[in-house]
Formats: C-alpha cells, sequence, structure tokens
C-alpha cells in the first residue's frame, strides 16, 4: 500500500472552519451566507469574499443545488476501467471526459499484476442497457489505444482483460466531504 | 413505493444551478429574478426537492484533493464477510462512499482526510482491522470540468422508496 496524493498548501483554521461548517449543505433559508457570517463571526461581505477566494483557488469547485440522481431515475451507474497505453492516456481521457453521459473521467495508478487499468469513467444512466451501451460508445473510441497484455503480466491463471464495467450492486454509505475536525 | 411530479420550476432549477449557485447575500431572491418568479417560489419549490430527497445539498462542491487530500480504494472480500468487513470500512466518517460492485474487487470507498499523513493512518487502520490489503488508487489527472450533469426530465417523475 502506498499513499501519492499532491497537497495544495494548508488552509488557515477559519479556512478549515468555513468547510466544516458547509460541506454538507447551507441552510436553505433566504439568507444563508448571513447564517454561515454569524457561525465564523464574520461579515457577510467577508464571508462572500472567502467564498469567491475558495473559488479563485479551486477549493471550490462549484457552488450548486446538487440532485441526488439515484432520486431522479438515474439508478445504475457503471465504473467503466480502461487500460490504455500512457502515451495516449492524457489525449483520450480528455475524449472520453467530454462525453455528455460521463460524470468523472480519472487516470489511476495501475497495480500489476492485480489490477491493469488506468483509465477510470463514470456512467449514469436510467437501465441497464443504457450504460451497456455508453460503455461501448467509450469502447469505440479507445479501441486504437487499449493494451493488450501477455499473460507474463497477470497472476498465474489470470488473463488480463483490456477493460471492464464495474456495475453497483448496493450503496453501503454515501455522504458529502467530511474533514476531521483538529482537537 | 409512491412518486411525486417535479414542477417545471423545479426542472428548471436542477438543470441550471448544477453550477452558477449565485453567490450573494440573497441568492434565492437572484434565481427569483433569473427565472422570473418570486422569492418565495424559488424557496419552496426547493424545500420540497430537499423534503423529497431530489437534491443532496445545496452549497459549495469542494475538490477533495485541494480541500484535504482524498483517494479511491477497493478491496476483494469474501461474499461472507462482505457485511463485516463494509461495516468496519463505514465506521470511519473519514469514508464518504462506499459501494458494492460486481468484481473480484468489490468494495470501492472514498476516503477524505484532512492531509495525506491522516490519509495514509486511515487506510492502514483499515488494513489492520480487516486483515485485507487495500488497492490505493488516488487519481493522477481530471480529464473533466465537473459542471454537474445534466437530467433529462423527458419522463419526469421521481420515484419514492
Amino acid at each position: 500500500m502506498s499513499v501519492s496524493t499532491s497537497q495544495s498548501k494548508e488552509l488557515t483554521p477559519l479556512e478549515r472552519q468555513y468547510i466544516l461548517l458547509t460541506q454538507n449543505g447551507l441552510p436553505i433559508v433566504e439568507k444563508p451566507y448571513h447564517w454561515l457570517a454569524e457561525q465564523l463571526d464574520l461579515t457577510v461581505e467577508q464571508t462572500l469574499a472567502m467564498t469567491e477566494s475558495f473559488k479563485e483557488r479551486g477549493i471550490i469547485r462549484r457552488i450548486a443545488a446538487v440532485p441526488n440522481h439515484y432520486k431522479l431515475g438515474y439508478q445504475f451507474n457503471g465504473m467503466t476501467v480502461w487500460d490504455i497505453s500512457d502515451e495516449h492516456a492524457s489525449e483520450f481521457g480528455r475524449l472520453v471526459g467530454q462525453l455528455p453521459f460521463v460524470s468523472h473521467c480519472y487516470l489511476r495508478p495501475r497495480h500489476l499484476p492485480s489490477w491493469n487499468y488506468n483509465l477510470f469513467a463514470m456512467v449514469h444512466g436510467t437501465t441497464q442497457d443504457e450504460i451497456q451501451k455508453y460503455r461501448s460508445q467509450i469502447k469505440d473510441l479507445l479501441q486504437d489505444v487499449l493494451v493488450e497484455r501477455s499473460s507474463n503480466d497477470a497472476n498465474q491463471g489470470n488473463t488480463l482483460r483490456s477493460n471492464d464495467m464495474l456495475t453497483s450492486s448496493k450503496i453501503l454509505k454515501k455522504t458529502g466531504l467530511r474533514l476531521k475536525q483538529k482537537q | 413505493m409512491s412518486e411525486f411530479t417535479l414542477t417545471r420550476l423545479q426542472q428548471q432549477i436542477i438543470n441550471r444551478y448544477q453550477k452558477g449557485f449565485p453567490l450573494v447575500a440573497q441568492p434565492y431572491k437572484a434565481i427569483a429574478k433569473e427565472l422570473a418568479v418570486t422569492e418565495q417560489q424559488v424557496l419552496l419549490a426547493i424545500e420540497s426537492l430537499d423534503q423529497h430527497g431530489a437534491l443532496s445539498r445545496v452549497g459549495a462542491v469542494f475538490d477533495h484533493k485541494k480541500a484535504g487530500a482524498s483517494t479511491l480504494a477497493a478491496m476483494a472480500v469474501s461474499p461472507q464477510q462482505l457485511d463485516k468487513v463494509a461495516a468496519i470500512v463505514n465506521q470511519f466518517e473519514q469514508v464518504n462512499h462506499n459501494y458494492e460492485r460486481e468484481h473480484e474487487y468489490n468494495l470501492w470507498f472514498v476516503v477524505t482526510a484532512s492531509d495525506s499523513d491522516a490519509l495514509e493512518q486511515v487506510l492502514q487502520e483499515i488494513e489492520l482491522l480487516t486483515g485485507l490489503s487495500i488497492l490505493v488508487l488516488p487519481m493522477e489527472a481530471s480529464y473533466h470540468i465537473d459542471l454537474g450533469f445534466n437530467i433529462d426530465f423527458s419522463s419526469s417523475t421521481v420515484t419514492e422508496h
């Protein structure tokens, strides 16, 4: 096991406080930032400016009314995973990321021999057939850059496939981002 | 199982404000102006969506990586042990998504912590408590501009369980 994640600059205690207070959403009231300002002991203007700063620094990606896709009928999701050649990853990853039915598209490390897939793309649909169709569309796009591996790369007796789709059979836990409060 | 139908206003709100929720002191007033309705109508529409579970929240979507450290993780768990292992994993507040998926690696979860040391510690604790090794799959590059996800309301009912 190894972790290699990049770490941005430390957040100030006040910024951590902001994230803790808002990561599960703002209260649905006329003046939500007034509530937040009061919690942070800031003025509303300071609170809005701090939010702007988070956005500029990319700490906040977007501010949204975030829908519950599952509740809205999108009850099928598939994590499609692909073993594509490293030199093409960036170009083709971008193409997959632009597909309208892909909600996330990430490059992740391989762990040979047990895990050979480096490109992950999440697809969502209202039926199983729909997500199968999306998988085929991605496959058409990637067919020329998929890696064909020899059996030497795999665990004994196994062959490594160039792609797969992992469908979820059960949501076991789903919550927003939670940062642990520093003691 | 019962169903409720989204109003046109609710559909508009969902598809227009998955980004660009107004960053002003009175955001619902700003939305009302954009959609040519009253602030009260917007608030009622959003409250009702929230009560029916059609919204997961209203507010900022943070970049996990910049607001801390996070990784996707997977474990291969025998079917008999799955419930027990899932319960161990779920007890960590740093675990915010956990899905069972159909694959040899059948337990997939996201771990988010304040920094990479804290993240490593959680992963080690999970390995220690479960006796299983974790496939650690941090994001190396993102190829998707996160703008939300357009909802097709052509069959516009929401199922309630």
